[in-house]
């Protein structure tokens, strides 16, 4: 069986938390929490993951730890975390809007709020997970900085810059990063099957694309094997990214809602 | 120890319409929602509501008793966001104090301590500061010992409360209130931070029995910050109160897709009995 483009976006995801340490990987979304399973059962065991409530648990479910949100907010601002939110909007410097569409004063569209946004950029590294990649998610201004992003944490000064790191975005389509000079968004893989044309024309701003785009890295069949038959048996990957190559059973596009509920409950922050 | 124990109906007879109330709990969690029932029933408004916002928020906006709320997100948890809240929010119904998770805990803290505020690293950089005008910031008199630089940080102003409203699993009648399940939330920091601070809980039982089976850490609230314990048995509902219940997922979802004006005319038209027994009949004609 070949690899589908959920399997990727998992593995995308999971590099996320590579040589990261012995810190809390919080996951929001489906994906990412296969993803951070994936790193812990394999490259990086030292990780901590959460029931998605108030406990710590191993692989195999056993608690190993308590962490109710009042500690969850020390291991925030302590900064021994690497977080991975969602986004309904974010810009080239990677602002994140996750707050509302339109007018703050009188939104067009009310979202979920600031959440945890604010507090987790500016304190500990901050991923994104996009599960469906498109001009509008991928915009030239967000309506609502939530999520702090380089440009707005330079204008802050240093104590918005101290902590502030955005190690990658991750899409349906590709990883993105900020490793360039000036930290605006560069397209650092692409998904096998996606050209970086593709990537681009569902950018609505302009993005950094290096001379040579390389595929994003292929599973191992030790990963495989874990995805499909230990973290994921049930294929609700697949839901949040329907397969390109394959006739979608059901292309509910992520929208179902306990595909998303399954591990971190509209957790704006992703504990 | 005095017998602070009351009724829901006292409770509310307590609270005045533009007071600043802070209700417990976290979004779908262990809300103390027999009290806003209880408070529905009145003709209390215009209040400025202080909670990390759940079907509480959601019920006090849809009923129109809202002026101002004091949040960092509305949520149900298993549908991620609160219809009412939301309905509310883009008809512009009140005016809203949005701050980060963490500012608002820090709010708390500082009302809890006496303190005017407490210095955040949270907002800067972000719109918290554009959309909260009068937010502050503060400079450190100590400079960082390797480069030099007084760190600015966000002035949280306090949070002071006129009254908090919080839901227990078990609580004495004396007021120290004890959470039996995986999360405090911040209910003690609620209790703290108000002039008045009032409890409803599943069951109260005599003060020697709160730590017969329970360890003493469980023992959230001190009775000095309590001011009144009402039993209300499913007093959350339909919010989760493990380990006494779970969520109410089945009626969760019928309270975010009927109607507000539909919802209260069948569940709270009469007293916390009523929608009790409403609940049954509600689940009893689905189970046929």
């Amino acid at each position: 069986m070949s690899v589908t483009r959920a399997e990727y976006c998992v593995i995308a995801c999971a590099e996320a938390w590579r040589d990261n340490g012995e810190v809390t990987a919080s996951p929001m979304g489906l994906v990412p929490s296969v993803g951070a399973r994936l790193a812990r059962h394999t490259f990086a065991p030292d990780l901590l993951l959460t029931d998605g409530e108030a406990l710590l648990v191993g692989p195999d479910g056993s608690t190993e730890g308590w962490l109710p949100y009042r500690r969850h907010l020390t291991t925030v601002t302590g900064g021994r975390r690497h977080v991975m939110m969602g986004a309904s909007q974010i810009d080239r410097f990677g602002n994140q809007n996750i707050s509302c569409i339109g007018d703050w004063s009188r939104p067009r569209r009310q979202l979920l709020g600031m959440r945890g946004a604010p507090v987790n950029t500016l304190n500990n590294p901050t991923s994104y997970w996009i599960p469906k990649h498109s001009p509008r998610v991928f915009v030239e201004q967000v309506d609502v900085v939530c999520g702090v992003g380089y440009d707005r944490a330079a204008a802050a000064g240093p104590s918005a810059t101290r902590f502030h790191r955005l190690p990658r975005v991750v899409t349906d389509l590709a990883v993105l990063d900020f490793a360039s000079r000036d930290h605006s968004m560069r397209l650092a893989s692409v998904h096998p099957g996606v050209t970086v044309e593709q990537v681009r024309a569902a950018t609505g701003f302009e993005l950094t694309i290096p001379a040579e785009v390389p595929f994003t890295r292929e599973p191992t069949d030790a990963e495989l094997a874990l995805i499909r038959t230990v973290l994921d048996p049930k294929g609700l990957r697949d839901r949040e990214v329907p397969d390109p190559a394959s006739t979608p059973v059901r292309d509910d596009g992520g929208r179902d809602e306990r595909a998303r509920e399954s591990r971190s409950p509209a957790r704006g922050d992703g504990r | 120890m005095s017998d602070k124990t009351m009724s829901a109906q006292d409770v509310v007879g307590r609270l005045e319409s533009g007071m600043t109330l802070g209700i417990g709990g976290w979004g779908s969690r262990r809300k103390p929602m027999a009290l806003v029932r209880a408070l529905l029933r009145t003709d209390i408004t215009d209040l400025t509501v202080v909670a990390y916002g759940g079907p509480d928020v959601g019920l006090l906006a849809a009923a129109g008793r809202i002026r101002k709320l004091v949040t960092a997100f509305a949520t149900l948890d298993s549908i991620p966001l609160e219809p009412h809240y939301r309905a509310a929010r883009e008809r512009g119904a009140f005016e809203l104090t949005e701050v980060d998770e963490a500012m608002f805990m820090w709010g708390l803290h500082a009302a809890a301590n006496r303190l005017p505020f407490l210095p955040v690293r949270a907002g800067i950089g972000s719109d918290v500061m554009r959309v909260n005008p009068g937010l502050r910031t503060v400079t450190s008199p100590y400079p960082d010992p390797s480069s030099g630089v007084r760190e600015e940080l966000v002035a949280m102003p306090a949070l002071r409360l006129d009254a908090a409203l919080v839901h227990m699993n078990r609580a004495d009648r004396a007021g120290n209130g004890q959470y039996l399940g995986p999360d405090p939330y911040f209910d003690d920091l609620f209790c703290e931070a108000a002039d008045a601070a009032y409890v409803s809980c599943e069951r109260i039982v005599d003060t020697a029995e709160l730590t017969k089976e329970a360890v003493p850490q469980t023992l959230l609230l001190q009775r000095s910050a309590v001011t009144g314990v009402v039993e209300t048995p499913n007093g959350a509902h339909f919010t989760s109160c493990a380990p006494d219940h779970g969520r109410d997922e089945a009626f969760q979802k019928l309270y975010a897709t009927t109607p507000y004006e539909e919802f209260a005319e069948r569940f709270l038209s009469g007293d916390e009995h009523a929608y009790q027994s409403a609940v049954q009949a509600w689940r009893k004609e689905r189970d046929q």
